[in-house]
């Protein structure tokens, strides 16, 4: 190949994945756009099922509990610090480059796994998995995020919901899947590694679709709405701002904040969800009926998470955002104090009150790139939304650090049954009413000049949207 | 829009779902699967 058919090749390939390539045609239409993002979400959410590789690579590879959970802590870490680092050129280069980008880094983090786990190295493993595929986790969780809201202006929540419940989906698809593969191919080196290839090798093709099918609105394209004069518009855009500006705001911090102890307060349940449920109902007929229970109460909990992605974000539409933020961590609030109080009396009661936690913590999640877009505009929400991130390692690290410590405190000092989360649970209440107090400081930022004000990218900032009720 | 491109556009859009969704079920049918055994007792 010559130089310059080779330049051209490289130009055409860029431009395949360049923001022109990808803006819509008329008549396309938007409800194609949340199978793009879902196909890159189911596939990234897997990695909230490596515990089932644990056991394996323990057993294979004789990793100790701490090293066959770095693939997995190492992912989030580097999740968070890709989206805050490629935010702004996930915003610039535009969703199908960032999508193919994860898609490379994801699937190619499983396929260096593969060859590692081959192999016998550990610590390739946790470069491939965790390192390489934790990239293309950050750059995939927000690739879709700013290219929804712009295609549902009119139900940003909803819209988010659907890419973020996907990402809690994934794991439920990955979790009995690579189960199912690793008893097909064993669990011994070989296993391992054509578990693992298989995986990177589905995950590209199921993300290629993805990369296919996304599209941008074109300019001036607006939402077909049918809407009478009685009915309430939708919450408007804040004035644009970029990445840098918004940092500096402290709406930022604030929701920042809300963020990490909303996270911290779900992972509180969260990490030891078998346990907790072992320690607040302890009588069954029998041990395999107990674990039974404990894996049925995990179960629920996974589809109250992820339910809660899409109910509440919708709602946030209509109710707006600081509203639902004041359910989630008001009622969380409440919902910790009742289990601290009524501990283990009503077996009812308590499945409710976790639910209703697990589906804010979900929902935290989902309604936060809405609350990003009502405070800081369309210009760089994805980019501010990957800065945020940092907010949700934070908690990775915080909430089961604080539950973890103080149940095996009072293991350690003989206490049983619910006693074991009284403290634990109480410090959630803390955390709660702090970020609770943060969200009411939440106000939308005054543009920084009247040229932001001109660059607008969609919608008028006239109606604060982060509205008191 | 022509006739031919709203059906292309509507069996781009079912096959998309499905393509997403039927996983999504399968995931979704594994874990409620588990959920009858937290009432057993």
């Amino acid at each position: 190949m010559d130089r310059w058919s080779g330049e051209e090749d490289y130009m055409q390939s860029a431009g395949f994945l360049s923001r022109d390539r990808i803006v819509a045609d008329v008549g396309w239409s938007r409800w194609l756009v949340p199978p793009a993002a879902l196909s890159i979400h189911l596939a990234i959410g897997s990695v909230y099922a490596w515990s089932v590789f644990k056991l394996p690579l323990h057993e294979t590879l004789k990793a100790s509990g701490l090293l066959s959970a770095l693939p997995f802590t190492l992912g989030i870490v580097i999740l968070g610090i890709s989206a805050a680092v490629f935010g702004t050129a996930v915003e610039r280069r535009g969703p199908r480059w960032a999508m193919f980008v994860a898609a490379t880094c994801f699937s190619g983090g499983l396929c260096v796994a593969a060859f590692a786990a081959e192999i016998g190295q550990m610590w390739l493993i946790i470069v491939g998995y965790g390192l390489i595929g934790g990239i293309g986790l950050g750059i995939g969780y927000i690739s879709p995020v700013s290219m929804l809201m712009k295609w549902f202006p009119d139900r940003p929540g909803m819209a988010t919901g659907f890419a973020i419940m996907g990402f809690g989906g994934g794991a439920l698809i990955a979790s009995p899947w690579s189960s199912q593969l690793m008893k097909w191919f064993g669990t011994d080196r070989q296993g391992l590694a054509a578990t693992f290839l298989a995986m990177g090798v589905v995950y590209a093709v199921f993300m290629t679709v993805g990369v296919l099918l996304v599209r941008l609105p074109p300019p001036e394209w607006e939402p077909p709405v049918v809407r009478t004069a009685a009915t309430r518009p939708p919450h408007a855009a804040g004035p644009d701002r970029t990445a840098n500006e918004a940092i500096k705001t402290p709406q930022f911090w604030l929701l920042w904040v809300v963020l990490c102890f909303n996270v911290t307060a779900g992972i509180g349940i969260l990490e030891r969800a078998a346990p907790i449920y072992r320690d607040y109902f302890p009588h069954a007929p029998s041990k395999a009926a107990l674990t039974a229970a404990a894996a049925g109460f995990v179960a629920m909990l996974s589809l109250a998470n992820s339910l809660g992605r899409i109910i509440w974000s919708s709602a946030s539409d209509a109710v707006g955002r600081k509203n639902m933020y004041r359910l989630y961590l008001g009622v969380g609030a409440v919902g910790y104090l009742v289990l601290i109080v009524a501990q283990n009396a009503s077996k009812p009661l308590f499945l409710v009150v976790c639910i209703l936690l697990l589906s804010f913590y979900g929902a935290g999640f989902a309604t936060v790139p809405a609350y990003l877009r009502d405070l800081f505009g369309y210009q760089e929400v994805g980019a501010i939304h990957g800065r945020l991130l940092t907010a949700w390692s934070t908690a990775g690290v915080l909430g089961p650090m604080i539950v973890n410590a103080i149940a095996d405190n009072r293991i350690a000092a003989g206490v049983v049954g619910p006693d074991r989360y009284r403290w634990s649970f109480a410090i959630m209440v803390v955390l709660l009413l702090i970020a609770l107090a943060c969200n009411e400081l939440i106000r939308t930022p005054q543009p920084p000049s009247s040229v932001a004000a001109e660059r607008d990218t969609r919608k008028s900032a006239s109606v604060s949207a982060v509205e008191e009720g | 829009m022509s006739k031919s491109s709203s059906l292309s556009n509507m069996v781009l859009g079912v096959v998309s779902w499905l393509w997403v969704g039927v996983p999504f079920t399968y995931g979704v049918y594994e874990l409620v699967e588990k959920i009858p055994a937290l009432f057993a007792n």
